[in-house]
């Protein structure tokens, strides 16, 4: 299949639908709404199932029974359609039935605006919902990678029974950028040995996330821990820019990471041996390789759209070795390639000190950015 | 002699297929085993057993999933006719129905409810009206009486302070996508053979693509009612059903001309 030029939430819906989604539950939502407007079209033509819900609860707990039965279904959302989703993702975590979520993020906290934004790393990263379980988490920075991710979302959920979160900002949803299409996947025959689809000559089976015993409820928390264990050492992923030589390591992902390229390309350009690390799994997060690479650079410098949430993570598998310096841009505002490249000069001239003041110092920067207008 | 005897007998009643032999956690007098009862002797005799998908919802019925033989999912709470969506659309030709108490359904799950109603999906619900949290220890439900007492309207149920009891069955007959919507209730043996048939009807609602459908039990808490089994009962006959009517509220011409 050719490269066409795409529209990220179409090309995300349809990859999704390639991927063998049977069933699309959304609600309308900028800046995801596309995607749900492809599925309202495309998913009836195929026989399969849409339905515009009520809400977001409504949506998330349709998706919720539609996996139960084995078939592999979805939503997408935005921010706060996701925060309103946490509840039916938990239970989903806690029956251990896969399912996939698209969240196109967006300026927040509250109401927000509609621009694009990592402000829910955390919600995202670090669960979101009650009670213990961890969310497989995928950060793609260009409309062809998460065409990609998408149809591994599907495989990982299947694999790990698990919650797989695709993560992307307004900016990757909305924009057009030429990409491929995977071919449409045929429909698995076998459905799994824990769906419920009708006792048909067998022992009738249940699904539910109740273990009233706090005894049944620790032996499936130990279960989900050895599964997150598993999946921390099998799917780690992410991408290296010219890593080789670079003293200092900007970390960055989704288009925080892109942008940084652009701003990378023009460092090196001025001989300044900078590289990037763009993480594509958020969670499994490569502690390791960042681990790694804490030993081999001068600096890091941590470039998000959000206040310095990954910042936390990295610093604290850093634990100190080296300074790691943050720049960042917040509701709805996406940096520009050359103040970040501002960035790698200051951390390449002045050089970096640790002294426990990254983000009061960032902020005051930032701070002197929006009075000169950026 | 004796064992002749004995294989001469006719066995006339029994636990339906339908049902596990699971014990109980309900209380005494409490009509959530006659509902269960009644549920899973209609699915057997509609030879439905092997292609049932039950949802059952947060509440006493919470356990609902152990207590019949069928296929079972278990939802978070209010949310069982949303999930049920999902089960019924991927899987169009099984039956699937939700269990809900009347907290689960005309509380937290009222926007599920309604919309499931509206959008005629095409799933059956046993809703349980017993006018109280039963699970959580006797609280105020949208459908408790005026007047009446739980522990969070300890001096009896004020509507200037929280309002009124709400009529679900009344309400969602006003759907364009119901196909058969009435209440009955489990106070006596007359109410509960005609609450079997509603029952019937509901699932043949569903079995003949009519649309949504749904049956109102009007149902006894003596525990959280604080009264023995058989006043609860005379509690439902004189002071549940003014409130609650039992009629049809909404029944599809198809179901109406049906034999069963």
């Amino acid at each position: 299949m050719a490269k066409q030029l795409l529209k990220g939430n179409e090309a995300f819906a349809e990859a999704a639908i390639r991927a063998g989604c049977e069933g699309f539950f959304g609600y309308p939502i900028t800046p995801s709404t596309e995607f749900l407007e492809h599925m309202a079209k495309r998913m009836p033509e195929l026989g399969r199932a849409f339905v515009q819900a009520e809400s977001e609860v409504a949506a998330i707990n349709m998706v919720y029974g539609a996996v139960c039965t084995g078939k592999r279904a979805m939503t997408a959302s935005s921010s706060p359609g996701i925060s309103l989703m946490m509840e039916g993702i938990s239970y989903i975590a806690g029956t251990e039935v896969p399912a996939v979520i698209v969240n196109v993020m967006r300026g927040g906290p509250g109401l927000g605006n509609i621009a694009p934004s990592q402000g829910d790393y955390y919600q995202m990263v670090k669960g979101g919902g009650h009670g213990d379980y961890f969310p497989i988490v995928l950060a793609p920075a260009s409309v062809q990678e998460a065409i990609d991710q998408i149809g591994l979302a599907f495989d990982l959920a299947d694999k790990y029974r698990s919650v797989v979160h695709v993560i992307v900002d307004g900016n990757i949803g909305q924009m057009m950028e030429p990409a491929e299409l995977p071919p449409m996947r045929p429909l698995p025959k076998d459905v799994p040995e824990w769906a419920v689809n009708g006792a048909k000559g067998r022992a009738a089976r249940s699904l539910s996330s109740i273990y009233i015993d706090p005894k049944d409820e620790e032996v499936t928390n130990i279960r989900l821990v050895r599964r997150w264990m598993e999946i921390e050492k099998n799917e780690v992923r992410y991408t290296e820019y010219f890593l080789d030589d670079a003293e200092i390591a900007v970390i960055g992902f989704g288009t925080a990471g892109r942008v940084a390229s652009s701003a990378i390309n023009q460092a090196r350009e001025e001989g300044i041996k900078v590289g990037l690390f763009r993480p594509i799994t958020l969670a499994p997060f490569p502690k390791k390789q960042i681990e790694d690479l804490s030993k081999h650079v001068k600096s890091i410098l941590v470039v998000e759209m959000n206040s310095g949430m990954m910042l936390d993570d990295i610093q604290s598998i850093v634990q100190g070795r080296v300074p790691v310096e943050f720049f960042g841009r917040m509701g709805g505002v996406t940096p520009f390639p050359d103040e970040i490249l501002d960035e790698i000069r200051r951390v390449n001239t002045n050089e970096a000190v640790i002294n426990g003041q990254v983000r009061a110092e960032w902020l005051d920067r930032l701070e002197k950015l929006i009075e000169e207008g950026k | 002699m004796m064992l002749a005897e004995k294989q001469t007998m006719d066995l006339i009643y029994q636990r339906p297929e339908s049902l596990s032999d699971a014990i109980t956690h309900y209380c005494p007098g409490c009509t959530h085993g006659i509902a269960h009862r009644l549920v899973a002797e209609v699915i057997d005799e509609m030879g439905l057993r092997e292609k049932t998908i039950g949802v059952a919802p947060v509440g006493c019925s919470v356990f609902a999933y152990n207590y019949f033989n069928t296929d079972y999912v278990e939802a978070a709470h209010g949310r069982a006719p949303a999930m049920a969506t999902g089960i019924k659309r991927v899987l169009p030709d099984r039956t699937v129905y939700t269990y809900q108490g009347d907290g689960d359904l005309a509380s937290i799950g009222m926007a599920e409810i309604m919309h499931v109603a509206a959008r005629g999906e095409n799933i059956t619900v046993i809703f349980i009206n017993n006018a109280i949290y039963g699970m959580t220890g006797g609280q105020m439900a949208p459908t408790t009486l005026p007047g009446m007492r739980t522990t969070s309207s300890p001096n009896g149920r004020d509507v200037e302070l929280s309002g009124y009891p709400i009529r679900m069955s009344e309400m969602l007959a006003t759907m364009d996508g119901a196909g058969y919507i009435v209440r009955r209730s489990l106070h006596n043996p007359a109410n509960i053979r005609k609450a079997k048939k509603a029952i019937r009807l509901a699932f043949e609602t569903q079995e003949h693509g009519l649309g949504f459908s749904m049956v109102e039990l009007l149902s006894s808490c003596p525990t959280n009612w604080k009264v023995t089994p058989n006043e609860a009962l005379t509690f439902i006959a004189d002071h549940m059903v003014p409130v609650f009517p039992l009629d049809d509220f909404k029944v599809h011409p198809a179901i109406a001309n049906l034999k069963v």
